[in-house]
């Protein structure tokens, strides 16, 4: 049993980054991501937390900074959001391909330009293909939640791939609400100390690590960083039912579904967006509509497979994307949605919705368009044109 | 309990963020569910904020701006001259306004039920001595509202600010004026 605390989402990431116990944290400041590490930087002066916390000058040294702590075998924990993370592009890919594990929170927001703070997703979207480990979140206690079982998803020695929890800014960073806090003797017992086999940074024995690789041996690096990532599902779904055994909370792995059983129609959701759509699926349902909802907690890997089957035997889908994917005039999920579905997919009536950018709200009311447009289409087995929740 | 949705408006520097967390942590200590969502527009002191508060019996699944509010605590009566500050308020819906003037100059809606009027600037300035009036209109709240319990709501406020302004909430209590039933 936990205690109930209040808690914004950013705190609830905090918190839950606590309680794994991080031997060193390093971050820097950006909307609206910052209370995560202000937050943490509170418990480290006032004592309650034993971490190192290292002020750096922008999100490119807090990165290398925790890729340095990692090296040299220290459990880490950094946040970031928008701006930042794209500033931080160069030594993120680098964590990844070092296959050192980590969790890095990404409180999600619209990429500039135009000139905007607010959420959307397209930051995390834009580096899906950084060798990381991505899952979204929907409410603040799959955040807390979702950071302590990253960790041991990351550190898994069938893995070792970090791990960014992503939640959407302001909608959930700064969304207030009660989060039943695990204890910390509970997290200790679920997550024992960070050990790895591989060659650690030691000053007081110096080694050189990571030197120029020829092509023939970095493709044999890639090859084998595609391989854990394929093993990702399996883990993902193991410490799922190994955290819901202690705590009492299952969140079905890699993706999750309600009311889908008897569905004709789905939807399909990323991060917070979903709460909205499971109650657009209710007054669907109240309707005399089949709706259905899968949720993608995880984007990388893609869980494709378990998409399909979710899909199977449906009538029609929509992806609704809080991002954009340049080059296809779709959202990025739809995009693979579709791809996971191959050639089946013209078994369906299908489009993509976009909305939610630049910090607008996706409301019960649009996604309710997206199932009504669904249901007057299901029987056309037709790609429709992407459904943007534009209020004119 | 049905969900309940009430919306928020205040100016920047007012509270109204502090003021709508303390009543989801008095709805959580009461074992309710509550949410709230703050939306920003340009952070600077004096712009309009608005936020989103909803408490309910069962699990609160949307995190989504709020269109049709049951109940509207504005903060600031001048924002009543921006369309969206009574935008969408259901019928019956009720308000609670830091005011002194009358339901004619606050152009009132027509659909509107309760309307409850406080000087909450006065009294926060009496106790605080700066106008910041969001623990004072929480008192005007725990008056009309049954959705948190009054005394759970004013312990959260001691606890969280201090005395100063309970003794805020605690006038307001007694000196709101419902204007219109």
């Amino acid at each position: 049993m936990g205690v109930i605390k209040v808690l914004t989402g950013n705190y609830s990431a905090s918190e839950g980054a606590a309680l794994c116990r991080p031997d060193l944290i390093a971050a820097y400041p950006i909307t609206p991501q910052s209370s995560v590490v202000e937050y943490l930087a509170g418990k480290v002066h006032n004592g309650v937390l034993d971490s190192n916390l290292v002020q750096v000058e922008s999100e490119h040294s807090a990165m290398s900074v925790v890729e340095g702590a990692a090296y040299a075998g220290g459990r880490v924990f950094t946040a970031t959001s928008a701006q930042g993370l794209a500033l931080m592009y160069e030594p993120y890919f680098r964590m990844a391909t070092l296959r050192l594990p980590m969790v890095m929170a990404i409180a999600t927001r619209e990429m500039t330009s135009p000139e905007t703070i607010w959420s959307g997703q397209q930051d995390a979207m834009s580096v899906r293909d950084a060798g990381w480990i991505q899952m979204f979140c929907d409410d603040n206690q799959e955040i807390t939640d979702m950071v302590i079982q990253a960790y041991k998803i990351a550190e898994d020695e069938g893995v070792l791939i970090p791990v960014n929890v992503c939640y959407d800014g302001f909608y959930s960073s700064h969304l207030t609400t009660g989060v039943d806090l695990p204890l910390q003797e509970e997290v200790d017992a679920f997550l024992p100390p960070v050990h790895f086999n591989h060659a650690t940074l030691d000053p007081d024995h110096p080694i050189s690590l990571d030197p120029m690789t020829p092509g023939n041996l970095l493709m044999k690096y890639r090859r084998s960083h595609l391989e854990a990532m394929k093993r990702v599902p399996e883990v993902v779904d193991r410490i799922d039912k190994e955290f819901g055994d202690k705590f009492g909370r299952y969140y079905g792995g890699m993706i999750s579904e309600y009311r889908i059983e008897d569905a004709e129609i789905v939807i399909i959701t990323v991060g917070g967006m979903t709460g909205a759509g499971m109650d657009a699926v209710d007054a669907a349902r109240e309707n005399g509509i089949k709706a259905g909802l899968v949720k993608l907690r995880f984007t990388r890997p893609f869980p494709a497979a378990r998409v399909a089957k979710a899909l199977e035997g449906k009538k029609a889908f929509a992806v609704i994307d809080r991002s954009v994917c340049f080059g296809w005039s779709c959202g990025p999920m739809y995009m693979e949605t579709k791809a996971s579905l191959a050639d089946a997919a013209d078994q369906y009536c299908h489009f993509s919705a976009i909305g939610g950018l630049g910090g607008a709200d996706i409301s019960t009311d649009m996604i309710y368009s997206t199932i009504q447009k669904l249901e007057d289409n299901k029987e056309t087995k037709t790609e429709l044109e992407t459904q943007w929740y534009i209020t004119e | 309990m049905a969900m309940k949705e009430i919306r928020l408006h205040g100016r920047g520097g007012q509270g109204a963020v502090k003021a709508a967390q303390l009543v989801v942590r008095a709805a959580v200590t009461g074992g309710k569910q509550a949410q709230f969502i703050p939306f920003f527009g340009v952070e600077r002191k004096g712009s309009p904020v608005f936020g989103y508060l909803r408490v309910a019996d069962e699990p609160i699944r949307r995190k989504t701006q709020i269109y049709t509010p049951d109940m509207l605590l504005i903060l600031d009566d001048s924002l009543v001259m921006l369309p969206e500050t009574y935008a969408g308020l259901k019928e019956g819906g009720v308000i609670i306004i830091n005011s002194t003037k009358s339901a004619e100059e606050l152009n009132i809606p027509q659909q509107a039920g309760t309307v409850a009027e406080v000087d909450a600037t006065a009294i926060a300035e009496k106790h605080l001595g700066r106008n910041i009036p969001n623990t004072t209109i929480l008192g005007a709240f725990g008056k009309v509202s049954d959705l948190v319990d009054t005394e759970t709501l004013f312990s959260t406020i001691e606890e969280i600010f201090g005395k100063e302004n309970r003794k805020c909430a605690e006038e307001a209590y007694e000196a709101v004026t419902i204007i219109r039933k």
